[in-house]
């Protein structure tokens, strides 16, 4: 059944969707695509980021996005730690490759525990004004609990984006991968600007972690679910590329609720790792790698 | 120059002499427990995706291993449980049962929470011939026919097509009859079991399948479901979904504005109290399958101290902190295998067997009867609406009147209110 109000309902919420996804991707690019480092606790940290934004928000009344605003420097601490470990446990012994992979997994899974010895494994949700609110464009429905994510994001990686093309600092973390000697000729330490740099990856996920609970009941485990689909969004968009991750997420945002829409919702993910797959032979460095 | 580490022969041959005799201490204290304790083992989900419901069973099921205890036990032996996590995974049910069957050397066994970690259970079972009282497994028993397995769910002899009976009854019942309907389930086995007995449901009652779908379960956004749903114009929309799906599928139709006379059936964690009171009043009108709600109809024998006993136990555990839903059943099938024991007074599993085919049992969750494939001689799934919530309270979903029952007829509490949007 097609009707262009179906169509147009379909595109605002896959767009919104995209918006969504690309704040949960942003640190996975930048850890993986733009420092070469395999995070794949990266989901881990998101959903304690969502933890943190649950309990302030349920003792306290805190709304959920300001909570991961006010956690993103704690959490950027904690990236700046993790990354200190993992260099001088194996980066700096050139270990890194299968033990860093295994040294993630690890954190992962000491998270996911912490979180059920801490908060128990009942579903968690958040209380906001714009939750469970909702408004119309002639035909088409836009629920605020998915646009406020959308528009976060987007400011998210605004400031991301600014402060990697901007600076010193940003252009060395995107530099630092491709080549440390230059970076070290330039008077910069590649390994404080791959903590920096790692930092700022965890950092993103706090505020991340704030709008999948907006979205979504979460539960210590739930971040397993969303493995595939950040990796595969980092991928598409070409490893390392900010803007590239936004449009690889609104690319699979809008393919999947198209998809669901007219198709059947059991194809979107198939369809939407069929988009991968497709980029990757036609053009392997992603849609704006290099 | 100090020498470290070297011990003389002697001290070494009264060491291994020591261990030796603690090693068989150990053994013999084992043996000695064994004659005295009833162990029964089994794996739960602790971790994992249907951990909220595994833990909480645990409770329950510690809940009634004190009770046992403390009135003397099974047939003046004390009960043990053993169990180990089976982090919601399916791939560690074959390894849990072989090592609490064969090294923790268990008397009993009973299964895990949920269909997908019952079914891996179920050869080890059969090749032993054992007891297997299982927790809310929807249709295990279909393909593996097998006569010493029984299902505490309630869904009734024939569980695919029991599961969803009331929902259609309710709504046929009504003037004028739905002509039309949606399906919407999540790609797992419970889901596909109660579509597929919703599908044969709705074929058999002449309805026009308008909408036929299954979507995965890492699915965030359920608005295009809804949004495709809404463009068929369907007159009732059958959904058998999971927790996190149930929330984003209720948002969705409560921002969508979905129009269908009937909505709801098969969605699980609607009845989690972490769930009920993070929807409130969005989950008003909607029918959907319980167990158990308090209301005046199913204050069966013990019930009540149970769920005293368990809130009590709950507190600070991060578990549903009411377990109206799935902990008396927990509770109740444990019951089921302690009367078989103590009836037949024996532990032989086929006699049990043969005891627990053909008799009737009083528990917290009323009177059960086991029909021939395992599953209850006669179907109490409960449809329920929501009703009357207004706030997002806890205590507001203990009160009698907020989940209202519409089917079975017998336990009938309230009246429908119908549509539910027009």
């Amino acid at each position: 059944m097609f009707t262009v109000d179906l169509l147009l309902s379909a595109l605002v919420a896959g767009v919104l969707l995209g918006g969504f996804y690309a704040a949960v991707s942003l640190g996975l690019t930048v850890a993986f695509g733009q420092l070469n480092i395999v995070n794949i606790a990266h989901p881990a940290f998101v959903i304690l980021g969502s933890y943190v934004a649950y309990m302030c928000n349920s003792r306290w009344g805190l709304d959920p996005i300001l909570v991961g605003l006010a956690f993103t420097p704690v959490f950027f601490l904690i990236g700046v730690g993790a990354y200190r470990i993992y260099y001088e446990s194996f980066e700096r012994r050139d270990d890194e490759a299968l033990r860093g992979l295994a040294f993630f997994f690890g954190v992962m899974f000491i998270i996911e525990v912490g979180l059920i010895m801490v908060y128990g494994v009942d579903f968690r949700t958040v209380q906001a004004p714009y939750i469970g609110q909702n408004f119309k464009i002639g035909a088409v429905g836009v629920p605020t609990r998915m646009l406020v994510p959308f528009c976060v994001s987007l400011v998210m990686f605004a400031c991301v984006y600014l402060y990697m093309s901007r600076t010193f600092n940003g252009r060395a973390i995107m530099a630092v991968a491709q080549d440390r000697l230059a970076l070290q000729l330039m008077a910069a330490d590649p390994v404080r600007i791959k903590q920096l740099g790692f930092g700022i990856g965890i950092g993103t996920t706090a505020l991340a972690g704030a709008l999948l609970i907006i979205i979504i009941p979460i539960e210590p485990s739930i971040g397993r679910l969303y493995i595939g689909q950040v990796f595969a969004i980092a991928v598409l968009a070409g490893l390392g590329s900010i803007p590239g991750t936004l449009v690889a997420a609104l690319v699979l945002g809008i393919a999947e609720s198209l998809v669901a829409t007219f198709f059947g919702p059991s194809w979107a993910p198939a369809v939407a790792f069929g988009i991968l797959l497709l980029a990757l032979a036609f053009r392997p460095q992603g849609l704006f790698g290099r | 120059m100090k020498s470290f580490g070297k011990k003389s022969p002697w001290s070494a041959l009264k060491k291994a002499l020591a261990t030796t005799a603690a090693a068989a201490g150990v053994a013999l204290g084992g043996a000695a427990q064994a004659d005295d304790t009833i162990k029964i083992g089994f794996g739960m989900a602790l971790t994992g995706g249907l951990a909220g419901a595994g833990k909480g069973a645990l409770i329950a099921m510690e809940v009634w291993r004190d009770d046992v205890n403390a009135r003397g036990g099974i047939l003046g032996k004390q009960v043990e449980l053993v169990y180990y996590d089976d982090q919601s995974n399916p791939a560690t049910v074959p390894g849990i049962y072989t090592k609490l069957l064969d090294i923790d050397e268990v008397d009993f066994v009973v299964s895990g929470y949920g269909t997908n970690l019952i079914a891996p259970a179920m050869p080890i079972m059969m090749q032993r011939g054992l007891v297997f009282p299982a927790l809310f497994g929807l249709a295990v028993n279909e393909k593996f026919n097998y006569d010493n397995y029984f299902q505490i769910m309630p869904a009734g002899p024939e569980p695919m097509t029991d599961w969803s009976r009331g929902f259609f009854e309710i709504a046929m019942a009504q003037d004028p009859a739905p002509k039309s309907i949606a399906l919407v389930s999540a790609d797992a086995e419970f889901a596909r079991n109660a579509a597929t007995g919703a599908r044969q449901t709705a074929d058999k009652l002449g309805l026009e399948i308008v909408y036929d779908e299954s979507y995965h379960p890492k699915t965030a956004d359920f608005s295009p479901i809804v949004n495709a749903i809404q463009a068929r114009k369907p007159d009732i929309v059958f959904v058998a979904s999971y927790p996190p799906d149930s929330v984003g599928m209720v948002k969705a139709v409560n921002e969508v504005g979905l129009k269908t006379r009937l909505f709801g059936g098969g969605m699980v964690g609607l009845q989690f109290a972490s769930i009920m009171t993070a929807l409130g009043p969005q989950l008003n009108g909607i029918v959907n399958y319980d167990f158990w709600v308090p209301e005046p109809t199913l204050k069966f024998e013990g019930v009540e101290e149970f769920l005293v006993k368990y809130q009590k136990a709950a507190e600070g555990k991060g578990v549903d902190p009411i377990g109206y839903y799935l902990q008396p059943y927990a509770y109740a099938y444990l019951q089921v295998l302690d009367q078989a024991i103590a009836a037949t007074g024996s532990m032989d599993h086929a006699e049990i067997g043969k005891y627990m085919r053909d008799a009737e049992f009083d528990t917290v969750v009323g009177k059960v009867r086991f029909a021939p494939n395992g599953e209850w001689a006669k179907t109490r799934v409960l449809q329920v609406q929501y009703q009357g919530i207004e706030d997002n309270e806890l205590a507001t979903f203990t009160k009698q009147g907020t989940r209202v029952v519409l089917y079975p007829a017998e336990w009938v509490s309230g009246e429908l209110n119908y549509p539910y949007a027009q």
